[in-house]
């Protein structure tokens, strides 16, 4: 499904702020893995997703997608296949635009010069519905006048409407208030059972990185120090995470967030 | 003043078509487009050479044509080159001027008094009926409609809902599986035909060509554009659009008034120019102003004493 093989990626090579964010990664995906990633500030966690979705070339190794190499392909063709959502609701909708436009954009069928059918937005009117947030009478209104939670599970709809190969969630609850976390976190899931889904998911939250999918993930300093999945995961607790992440790493896991939300 | 409304209502609709062009290019997919200058007269001079050739027709599609690609290289040159939309709008803008004298032939000023023009067809076509004397106001009007039915309905497309997205959140739609680059230039080469195509008509109306044609269009249509908007701020599309080709009227009724007052006729681009600042910071200035009050009071009453006034 996914395949990362020895990826890395520098910043500012050469220079005094050289940042060495990857080193040497690899990574094997199936499909249908869920996937909690977790790890220190600067980890590299978002360097790693933005290397998958080609926001940024990396500078070595190979990543491929359903089979296909994509280490070459820009952002745009690669999202074709990949959902992202990211932390801050503002990146994933265009606020001017209505919650209909925004969903026409989506959904993407057709033409360049094709119309939203009178069809479609009864599919868009339909889902919205399923959400019962009442959204479904504001069709009309601009995306931008919505709070971060609905903004957000527009932008999830949006990059769940045509059901991508990956799904990556960069933190896309840390923004939100703990009743809207919780309210998009079980959307997530259930979008992502229903169309079984192979994702990706950063979190802060070590309870919901246990909890939710199938594996987890721990990064520092550019690369993954613990991987764990099966009955060995259903055993580990937040603390033995901690307790890992020290012995690891060497030091410990200083965030306050995650200590907060632990 | 009847003759005053005509004329303002004629030149203002003739640059309502830029001032369209402008509102796919700046309010929708959020480009300053600063060749709008030379795109304009580009669509005058490449009008008039080829109407002068004996082909009115065909004028009208080589200007736009010249549009079109006037707006592809200005897109190519910031999407694909790494120059800011600003600057690349810039450099079009100079080259073009060498290129509008290179099209009159080494020439600042082409004349068409006895040109056929698709005015003068207009003119042929309706001699006799009652609308005879309104020949040029029928061709522009019909012009404009053609152009903004074709807008509207260019803006519902998922092409349209594209390019405004692009200009909305470029951030969205690069993680969302549209080229940016593409509906850039998609929607710069669209708007540069209008601008294109705005200017041939001014040279027609006018009768005539020169190098200046142009200069200072591109304040001229975003003072109407703005006046345009505040007029139709929470319209839909369609809406905001009768809203900027009624500011683009309206625009040009306040400048011939001021005209018909003995109102010097260079001052044109300094009051455009006063209006585009007034209209972008306006909204800025009336933010502020609760807090320059606020700062201005507490510094007459509070001042620390010994300290020195910055």
């Amino acid at each position: 499904m996914l395949d990362i093989q020895h990826i890395s990626k520098t910043f500012y090579p050469g220079t005094v702020n050289e940042k060495k964010a990857i080193t040497d990664l690899s990574l094997h995906v199936e499909k249908g893995d869920f996937i909690s990633i977790i790890g220190a500030n600067g980890a590299g966690k978002s360097t790693l997703f933005n290397c998958i979705a080609g926001v940024f070339l990396t500078d070595s190794g190979t990543i491929m997608l359903d089979g296909e190499d994509i280490t070459m392909v820009p952002e745009y063709i690669r999202s074709r296949k990949i959902g992202r959502i990211f932390q801050n609701p503002v990146l994933g909708t265009a606020p001017d635009m209505s919650i209909g436009e925004n969903l026409a954009l989506a959904c993407g069928k057709g033409g360049w010069l094709s119309t939203v059918s009178k069809k479609e937005k009864l599919a868009f009117r339909e889902k919205l519905a399923s959400l019962d947030m009442c959204l479904e009478d504001r069709m009309d209104h601009p995306v931008g006048l919505l709070s971060g939670g609905q903004r957000q599970v527009i932008a999830l709809i949006m990059s769940t409407y045509n059901p991508p190969s990956l799904l990556m969630l960069d933190e896309h609850t840390a923004a939100l208030d703990p009743a809207t976390s919780e309210k998009v976190l079980t959307l997530t899931q259930d979008i992502v059972a229903e169309n079984q889904l192979t994702c990706l998911m950063i979190t802060h939250n070590m309870q919901s990185a246990l909890s939710l999918g199938n594996r987890t993930l721990m990064m520092d300093q550019g690369n993954i120090i613990y991987d764990v999945k099966g009955p060995e995961r259903e055993k580990t607790t937040v603390s033995d995470l901690m307790t890992l992440f020290k012995e690891r790493s060497g030091k410990a896991l200083d965030n306050d967030r995650m200590l907060l939300e632990k | 003043m009847l003759l005053l409304l005509q004329t303002a209502l004629e030149l203002g609709l003739i640059s309502s078509l830029t001032v369209l062009a402008l509102f796919l290019s700046y309010s929708m997919l959020n480009v300053c487009d600063l060749s709008t200058d030379g795109c304009f007269t580009l669509g005058a001079t490449v009008g008039a050479v080829v109407a002068l050739s004996g082909h009115p027709y065909l004028a009208i599609l080589a200007a736009m044509g010249a549009g079109i690609l006037s707006g592809f290289i200005t897109a190519l040159l910031q999407t694909k080159m790494g120059i800011s939309s600003l600057l690349s709008g810039i450099i079009v803008n100079t080259a073009l001027y060498s290129v509008n004298i290179g099209i009159m032939g080494n020439a600042s000023v082409l004349n068409m008094n006895k040109t056929e023009t698709v005015f003068t067809k207009m003119k042929g076509l309706l001699a006799g009926s009652f609308l005879a004397g309104q020949y040029k106001l029928a061709v522009i009007l019909l012009a404009v409609i053609l152009v903004a039915v074709f807008l509207y309905f260019f803006l519902k497309t998922r092409l349209g809902l594209a390019i405004r997205a692009t200009g909305n959140n470029p951030d969205m739609v690069r993680s969302s599986s549209i080229n940016p680059a593409f509906t850039t230039i998609v929607g710069l080469c669209v708007a540069n035909a209008f601008t294109g195509l705005s200017g041939c008509l001014m040279a027609q109306a006018q009768k005539s060509v020169n190098i200046d044609i142009g200069s200072g269009m591109v304040t001229v249509a975003l003072a109407s554009l703005l006046i345009g908007q505040s007029f139709f701020q929470k319209g839909r599309i369609g809406g905001k659009m009768i809203g900027v080709i009624i500011g683009s009227f309206l625009f040009r009724l306040v400048y011939t008034i001021a005209l018909s007052f003995n109102m010097p006729a260079y001052l044109l681009k300094a009051i455009s120019s006063v209006i585009v600042v007034i209209a972008i910071s306006g909204p800025y200035l009336k933010q502020q102003l609760p807090n320059l009050i606020r700062k201005w009071r507490s510094g007459n009453a509070g001042r620390n004493p010994g300290k020195e006034e910055i």
